[in-house]
Parts: C-alpha cells; sequence; structure tokens
C-alpha cells in the first residue's frame, strides 16, 4: 500500500507530538504543576498514530485512563489539551475533567474514560448511531490489554459482533494492566485470539510499527466501512513510563525496560522516512524543534489561563 | 480512650495495613485479592508487604474483573474463607453493583439463613487529591439502602485498625471505606501497643460539647474538630458525633446527643439527595423532633459530579467555613 | 467405560424424579397452587443426571432460575423431594424457610450453593468456591449450571478468565435450550459451535448430545477428573430442549411447532429407558415400578407441603444477618 509523502510526514509529526506533549506533562507533573495523577502515553505513540491517521475528521474514537496520544492523533489541540491538564478555564473541559476526561465531541473524540473498558459499550453506541443514520462513519475503540477481562469487553463485542456494527477494537497490549503482567491475569498467548469467542477477524500487529499498525488497522476500518463488521487489533507494544506518574515500577526487570526503550517507535519510523527519501536528518530535526516549540507555547497558555470560578462548580450538571 | 495502655503512634495507612495483616496472621481462611495487590500492595500501598509475607496464594493479583472479584468473595465466604476483596476506589462498586446487592446481602436471607457471607470490601472513598469524577466519590447514602450490608468509615488510624479487624471477623459483608486525603495526607494518631478491635454499630464522640451537635463522616470529622475548635473561642461549644458505622447507624448516640444540646447539624462529603445526611435528618426528625430547638442543617456537597480543577473541587467540597456557616444560622 | 448397574438405575430414577416434579409443579402453578413463578427444566434432565452422577456429596453445584433438576440430581434419590415442594409452596418447612421459592433453592448440607436469578452471578460465584477448594488444598470440584443467555454476560466472561487464570477446579456447564427467555442464542450470538467460547480462555471446550445421559457422564466425568488433578476448567455444552415454555404461563409461541415437536422426541427419559432395557439392566415392568414410586413420592411431598404451615411474620425481620 503507497501512502503518499504528506501522510508519512504527517504520522511523523504525530508522533514526535505525542511524545514531546508527554516528556513536558513528566517534567510538569514532577514539578507539582499538574494536579491530580497522569498516565502517560510515551513508547505507544506509532498505535495512535497510526491507526488514526486512517480516519475522516468525523469519524468517532473512544479513548483511556492513558489517552492523550489518542487524542492527539484524532486532532487534539495540545494548548486546550494542557490547560486541561492544568485544571484551567481554558482547557478542553473547562477544568471539570482533568487528564482522564478529556471529551470533544466536534472533532469526534468521545471521551477518554477512567473506569476500564467504560469506552468499549460506548463505542458500540456511537457505531450503532452511524449505523442506523445510515453514515459510513466508523468508530475506533482504544484500550488497553487489562481491558479484554471485563465485562464490558465480552458484552460490547458480542453485540458488535451481533449487530454488524462499524467498529475497530484496538488493544494496545503494553504486557501489564497497572501492576499485573498480562500472563497472569489471562491464560491466553495472543489476545487477538479472543475474536474467537465472537465469531470475528482478530489480528495481532507489532504496535511500535507505525506502518504495519495503520494497514492493519485501514484493513480492518475498510471492513467496517463497508458494512461487514467490527475486527479485534492487538497492537504488542510497551510503555515508556510507569502505570501513572510517581509509579516506581519495581514489577518491571531492567532488561525488560531497556529492551522496550531500543524497540522506541519514532527514531525506528524517523530512521525508515529517511532511508525511504521521504525526510531528510534535517527535515526531522526541525519537526522535533517545531514540537517543542508549540509545547512550550501550550505550557505558557496552560500558565497564564485562568482557573474557573468556583461558582462554576455548580454548572454544566444538565444542558 | 487510651488512658492506661501503652500506646504507638502510626499512620492511617499503616493502621490499615496492621489490621489486614494481624488478621491474616490471626486466622488462615482470611485472604485478599484485588488489582495490582502483589506489585503495590494496592495503589495506595495499604497492603504493602502482605504478598512477601504471606504468597501468592493468599495476597491475589486479578484482572481487570470487578464483578468475577465479588462474585468470587461471596463463593469463597459461603464456602468457609473470609476474603477480603479491594475495589479500588468506591465508584468502581458500581461495576459489581448487583453482585454486592444481590448476591452478598441478599442470598443468606432468601435461603433462610442456610449460608452466611463473611466477606469484606475495602475500597477507597472521597474527594480532595483532584482524581476527578471517577475517583472521588463517597457512596455512604446508596450503599446505606442496602438491607444486609455493613458499613464502616473510619475517620483515625485508631478508629480504621480497630474497625478494619472486626469487618474481617464479623461473619457478615462488610464495606470499608477509607478516605484517599488522609493517606495522602499522612494522618497519624495514637493506637495501643495491644491487639484490640472496634465494636461495629458503635459510633464515638470525637469532642464533647453541649450547643449543638455536629454529625460529622470520615475526612469531614476533622473539618469538624477544626471548626469546633473556633466556635469555642466564640464560646459556642459543639459536640462532634461520629458514626464511624452507617450500617448499622448507632442512631441512640445520635439522638442522645440531640436530646443534649437541642441542634444537629450534619456534615456529609456527598452531593446533598439521598446522602447519609438524608437518612440521619429523617431518623433524627423521626425519633427526637420534640429536643431540635432550630432545624437540622445540612452541610453537604452540591447535587453535582465530582469537578478536577482544584479550584472546583474546593468549592464542591464541604469545608469549615460551611460549617461554621451553617452552625452560625442556628445558634 | 462401564457404568455399574445400581448406577444407571440411580441415574434413571434421578430423571424420572426430576420429571414428575416438574409435572407435578406445572399442574399445582396452573392451579394457582403456587406463587411467585416458576421455570421448569423437564426435557433437559439428563443434563445436571449426567453431571451430578460424577459428583461427591462434598463436590458444589451452583444451579440457575431454571434449577429444580439440579437441586434433585445433587441431592441425590435418598433426599426428601418433601422441603422442596414445601419450599416452592411458600412454607415454614421449605428448605430455605420459605424466603426463597422456586428461583433461589439452595442448601449447602448437600453441595447446593446457590440458584441465582440473576444470570452469571453463580458463575463468579462457583469461581469462589473453587477457589477455597483450592486454597484449601481439598479436591473439591465446583459445577456451575448456566443456561445459553448466560453465555453473553460479562460475568461468564470474567468469572471464566479467573478459572482459567488460576486454575481453579471448576467446570461450567451450559444447558443450551437454545432459548433466551424468548430470544433465540443464535441470533444473539455470532457463533455456530458456543464452545468457540473456550478459545477466549485456553481452556478446553467440550459439546455433548444433552439428552442422551451417558454421553453427558462420560464428558462431565472427564472434565471432574481433569479438576480434581488440578488442570483447571472445562467448559461444556450440553445441547438440550425445554419441553415446557421459560417460565410457566409462557406460550411459547417464538418456537415453531415443528421445534416443539422435535423436542418432545428427543424425550431424554424414554430413550434412556429403551436403552436400559436394551441393556438388560431394566425390565419394561421395573420401569413401571419406579415411575410409580416416584409418583407416589411425590403425591406425600405435596402432601406435606399442603399441610405445612406458612412462616410466623416475625420471620420477615430474621436472617439478614448471621
Amino acid at each position: 500500500m503507497a501512502i503518499e509523502k504528506e501522510k508519512l510526514i504527517d504520522m511523523y509529526r504525530v508522533m514526535v507530538r505525542i511524545r514531546t506533549f508527554e516528556d513536558r506533562v513528566f517534567k510538569e507533573f514532577a514539578a507539582g504543576n499538574i494536579p491530580g495523577f497522569v498516565h502517560l502515553y510515551a513508547g505507544e505513540e506509532a498505535i495512535a498514530a497510526g491507526a488514526c491517521a486512517n480516519l475522516r475528521p468525523d469519524d468517532y474514537i473512544t479513548s483511556t485512563h492513558r489517552g492523550h496520544g489518542h487524542l492527539i492523533a484524532k486532532g487534539g489541540k495540545t494548548d486546550r489539551m494542557m490547560a486541561e491538564l492544568y485544571g484551567k478555564k481554558t482547557g478542553y473541559n473547562r477544568g471539570k475533567g482533568g487528564s482522564m476526561h478529556i471529551a470533544e465531541v466536534d472533532i469526534g473524540i468521545l471521551g477518554a474514560d477512567a473506569i476500564v473498558a467504560a469506552g468499549i459499550p460506548i463505542a458500540g453506541g456511537a457505531a450503532l448511531s452511524a449505523q442506523m443514520r445510515g453514515t459510513d462513519q466508523v468508530t475506533l475503540c482504544f484500550f488497553g490489554d487489562g481491558a479484554t477481562n471485563t465485562t464490558r469487553f465480552h458484552e460490547g463485542v458480542n453485540l458488535a459482533s451481533i449487530w454488524k456494527l462499524p467498529i475497530v477494537y484496538v488493544i494496545e497490549n503494553n504486557v501489564y494492566a497497572e501492576t499485573t503482567p498480562v500472563s497472569y491475569a489471562m491464560n491466553i498467548p495472543n489476545i487477538a485470539d479472543r475474536a474467537v469467542a465472537y465469531g470475528i477477524p482478530g489480528k495481532t500487529v507489532d504496535g511500535n510499527d507505525v506502518l504495519a499498525v495503520h494497514e492493519v488497522v485501514g484493513e480492518a476500518l475498510a471492513r467496517a466501512r463497508k458494512g461487514e463488521g467490527p475486527t479485534l487489533v492487538e497492537c504488542k507494544t510497551c510503555r515508556y513510563y510507569g502505570h501513572y506518574e510517581g509509579d516506581t515500577q519495581t514489577y518491571r526487570t531492567k532488561q525488560e525496560f531497556e529492551e522496550c526503550r531500543k524497540r522506541d517507535p519514532i527514531p525506528r519510523f524517523r530512521k525508515k522516512l529517511i532511508k525511504m527519501g521521504v525526510l531528510t536528518e534535517k527535515d526531522a530535526d526541525k519537526i522535533n524543534q517545531e514540537m517543542l516549540e508549540e509545547l512550550d507555547k501550550a505550557v505558557k497558555f496552560a500558565e497564564e489561563s485562568p482557573f474557573p470560578e468556583p461558582r462554576e462548580t455548580l454548572e454544566d450538571v444538565y444542558t | 480512650m487510651l488512658k492506661g495502655v501503652k500506646v504507638k503512634e502510626i499512620t492511617y495507612l499503616q493502621a490499615i495495613t496492621e489490621a489486614v495483616d494481624e488478621e491474616m496472621a490471626r486466622d488462615p481462611t482470611v485472604f485478599l485479592m484485588g488489582e495490582d495487590i502483589r506489585q503495590w500492595g494496592a495503589p495506595l500501598g495499604e497492603f504493602k508487604g502482605l504478598f512477601e509475607k504471606y504468597g501468592g496464594e493468599r495476597v491475589r493479583d486479578t484482572a481487570i474483573s470487578e464483578t468475577a472479584m465479588l462474585g468470587a468473595a461471596a463463593g469463597a465466604a459461603a464456602t468457609g474463607m473470609r476474603p477480603i476483596v479491594h475495589i479500588m476506589f468506591s465508584e468502581f462498586l458500581g461495576v459489581c453493583m448487583s453482585d454486592i446487592r444481590c448476591v452478598l446481602t441478599k442470598t443468606r436471607y432468601m435461603t433462610g439463613a442456610k449460608t452466611k457471607f463473611p466477606a469484606t470490601i475495602m475500597s477507597y472513598s472521597g474527594a480532595g487529591v483532584s482524581a476527578a469524577g471517577e475517583h472521588s466519590t463517597c457512596p455512604y447514602g446508596y450503599m446505606m439502602a442496602i438491607p444486609g450490608l455493613k458499613i464502616v468509615v473510619p475517620s483515625t488510624p485508631y478508629d480504621a485498625k480497630g474497625l478494619i479487624k472486626s469487618a474481617i471477623r464479623e461473619d457478615n459483608p462488610v464495606q470499608v471505606l477509607y478516605h484517599q486525603k488522609l493517606i495522602s495526607d499522612r494522618l497519624t494518631g495514637e493506637v495501643p501497643e495491644e491487639e484490640y478491635t472496634i465494636p461495629i454499630g458503635k459510633a464515638d464522640i470525637k469532642r464533647e460539647g453541649s450547643d449543638v451537635t455536629v454529625v460529622a463522616i470520615g475526612l469531614m470529622v476533622h473539618r469538624a474538630l477544626s471548626a469546633a475548635a473556633k466556635l469555642q473561642e466564640k464560646g459556642i461549644s459543639i459536640e462532634v458525633v461520629d458514626p464511624r458505622t452507617l450500617a448499622p447507624l448507632d442512631k441512640q448516640a445520635i439522638i442522645d446527643s440531640v436530646k443534649k444540646t437541642g441542634r444537629l447539624v450534619i456534615m456529609d462529603e456527598e452531593p446533598k439527595t439521598e446522602s447519609a445526611s438524608s437518612e440521619i435528618s429523617a431518623i433524627v426528625a423521626e425519633e427526637a423532633l420534640d429536643f431540635l430547638d432550630a432545624p437540622i442543617k445540612r452541610v453537604c456537597a452540591p447535587d453535582t459530579p465530582i469537578p478536577f480543577s482544584p479550584v472546583l473541587e474546593k468549592a464542591w467540597m464541604p469545608d469549615e467555613e460551611d460549617l461554621l456557616k451553617a452552625v452560625n444560622e442556628i445558634v | 467405560m462401564a457404568i455399574e448397574k445400581e448406577k444407571l438405575l440411580d441415574m434413571y430414577r434421578t430423571m424420572v424424579r426430576i420429571r414428575i416434579f416438574e409435572e407435578k409443579i406445572a399442574e399445582d402453578f396452573a392451579a394457582g397452587k403456587i406463587p411467585g413463578f416458576v421455570h421448569l427444566s423437564a426435557g433437559q434432565e439428563a443434563n445436571p443426571t449426567g453431571v451430578c452422577a460424577n459428583l461427591r456429596i462434598d463436590d458444589i453445584i451452583t444451579s440457575t432460575h431454571r434449577g429444580h433438576g439440579h437441586v434433585i440430581a445433587k441431592a441425590g434419590n435418598q433426599y426428601s423431594l418433601a422441603p422442596m415442594v414445601a419450599e416452592l409452596y411458600g412454607r415454614k418447612t421449605g428448605v430455605n424457610k420459605g424466603k426463597a421459592g422456586s428461583q433461589h433453592l439452595s442448601d449447602m448440607d448437600i453441595g447446593v450453593l446457590v440458584a441465582e436469578g440473576i444470570q452469571g452471578t453463580a458463575l463468579t460465584l462457583a469461581a469462589g468456591a473453587a477457589l477455597t477448594a483450592k486454597l484449601r488444598g481439598t479436591d473439591q470440584v465446583v459445577v456451575s449450571f448456566i443456561g445459553d443467555g448466560t453465555l453473553n454476560t460479562g460475568r461468564f466472561h470474567e468469572g471464566m478468565n479467573m478459572a482459567s487464570a488460576w486454575k481453579l477446579p471448576l467446570i461450567c456447564y451450559c444447558e443450551n435450550n437454545v432459548w433466551a427467555e424468548s430470544t433465540n442464542i443464535y441470533d444473539v450470538t455470532n457463533l455456530t459451535n458456543i464452545t468457540d467460547r473456550a478459545v477466549a480462555f485456553n481452556i478446553p471446550g467440550v459439546s455433548v448430545d444433552g439428552n442422551d445421559v451417558l454421553a453427558v457422564y462420560k464428558v462431565a466425568a472427564e472434565a471432574v477428573a481433569r479438576a480434581r488433578k488440578g488442570e483447571g476448567p472445562t467448559f461444556i455444552e450440553g445441547k438440550t430442549c425445554r419441553r415446557f415454555g421459560h417460565f410457566q404461563g409462557d406460550t411459547h409461541l417464538y418456537r415453531s411447532q415443528e421445534e416443539k415437536d422435535e423436542c418432545m422426541k428427543r424425550d431424554p427419559i424414554p430413550r434412556f429407558r429403551k436403552r436400559l432395557i436394551e441393556m438388560k439392566v431394566l425390565t419394561e415392568k421395573e420401569a413401571d415400578k419406579i415411575q410409580q414410586e416416584v409418583q407416589e413420592e411425590m403425591d406425600k411431598a405435596v402432601k406435606f407441603a399442603l399441610e405445612s404451615p406458612f412462616p410466623d411474620p416475625e420471620e420477615v425481620l430474621t436472617d439478614v444477618y448471621a
């Protein structure tokens, strides 16, 4: 599958934007500038970037507690996201949601959700809506390996299968459900095999290879758009940081951690693009620089934005 | 309370750990399951060290399967074990609510006492750490509406240790709701060196007074105590009653205090509607109305979800100022 | 696998006891003598009978809303039907003092942990009981009977995942009678073989003719042996059908006449009777005698129930807490 040069560069830019965002959040959180808790997506950028590059603006995504990458890949603006993380009035959700609850329906982001797997039935509802309205919109539903052991996964995927809903489920298998290794919580080597239980296709792909993700998710999305029903795509990946910021990750071995860092999807894609002649070293450095500047501006925007008024606590409960 | 016994100072978190540790050591049928129990001893560390001490059979990491955990706790309890199941944040109780409402708490009754369910559910409750809408709930009111369930809400290290030990020994299902802000604030307090338990169903007068009864729950106990100290300077004497157990509620302790003071304020970190404060108000209105010299006041959170931004969250949570205002309205 | 003659006869009697129990309940319910609602398992007798013939009294089962057959089979033929009937009649002498009724019959003395009206709750409970056996180091096994409708509940997924990850001595036995209330299971499950669900947990999934009691016995025997040896859970599908509606009063018009006729023809009891006679384990006369004995037993049980007092109103407040 040939991908236009512009799109390739765009995917690269999205990945760098996510990484730069997460690195910056890491720093600002450690400095005490961000309240609550945050779960970082660094290391998993290829999945969001590769998968979302297949989407139209009117398609939908549902996200997770580890959602910054999905939102950025779907078109979320880093300044408004950062403002939300800072609890400011100018954030996407006026400071009411924070890191785990960012939603912007206008650009197809139905919401990050802090209850594991809560996005799965929500994605089902969005896909059902598209089906009933007769559009060819699709819904991309991101969740982690831990979510596949929940009630919502089982009930949600079963319904999507019998109703042939236009959904692609993207499992980000980063090997740990918080601290619990996948192998401890489930007795199955490839989570994509769970697709058999619902009579739908299941694919496993290297989640650190952005082009592989793009292709597999792209095929699944094409199938969904044609009304042929859902697909389960398992992307094998790993986390750069801990489950949340502050997690000392004593449950991971040094070796596993180093291997994860070696599998970093960004230098890998950069190298590939340079080899393909799509990008020069200079172009790539420029993108890095632009993203650093974008994030400086985003942090400045967040810092300079006002906090919400205390009275706003009472607003937005009902329409 | 602690006169004449040898005491030590520990944190609220340590009190929780010690309670579970001591009961696991005492009774081999006690075991623990939950998410992130093995590596972290749960996200806030309250079970730290127990995996190393008791091994993976008795300290079990689970998949993210709250309904399976609750159902398995009921099954293990009915067959001779004493499971402790950690349903991390109170809002996650909703995920397995029908297993709590139907299996765990109704089956004994429906089977005409053929079974019993000595299971303990432990969860974080409470706001104040910017954990946003799904990780900050105090589910007191709606859990109180479940017949067959006992609920303890410790506000101090002493209460936490004594009540959790009793909860584990209790032959009925007990929900323990401990406040995450009391953990993150590293609240400390004295506990006896010797083993002790606190009976379930008994309130504690945290401060004696004669002008106004303040019934405060969980974290609110501390806010009530600090407001009471300020009011004392103005010559207003506050009695702070900590129910400690919400089900069965120590109605008598509350009524006795109201009989003495003639005034009641309830401080409860929940949206006001159908909160614990609703039930306490109704009880006092029903059973002690003649002793009231002023309307009952409730200091609760507004009927909204819990906001993230610290500014909004602070506005949402009942605080000392709100309590001072309520007291001033009735004295 | 040779099964002793005594056991074969015992299994036959169990099936007849379940059938006569269910038919009498149908009659008395229609006559307005039984309050609430009842779900009858007539037609499905071979499933609990074949499974429970492999179990010891200290093994544990969990049951469903359609549970009478499970309790009768697990208890064994020496256990009187009277307390069960009294329970359905809401009497003080009922096995659960009139607090359970048809849908929640249970008695740990005979290893019936619960019968649950909420689909799937009993399966996770069964996982907990299996965990107890594992933690205590006994070789007890737990069988959770479920219906096909339960396959699509989250509890099935979470419970089986837990049992598989922890290698619990649990057997999930699905009585697939095709109809989840009025919904055809294949309209709400995109599978031809529901045993494919076992793939999701990496455990054996076996399908068996649930109207052939000896086939059920054999498949269950393997699963029970596996569980006792600590090799983990098994998922079994017994393909069966119900002779009555979902509940008594259900006209089951959602089923075609052809399908209903087919079900009547697949009746597991005459089939087993014929087989036992061919095997020379039973004569026609002996079979008729069993029928007659069970009929009398049931008549006595009903009489006991009718003559039993209702619970005292004060008992509404007892048994909430232990």
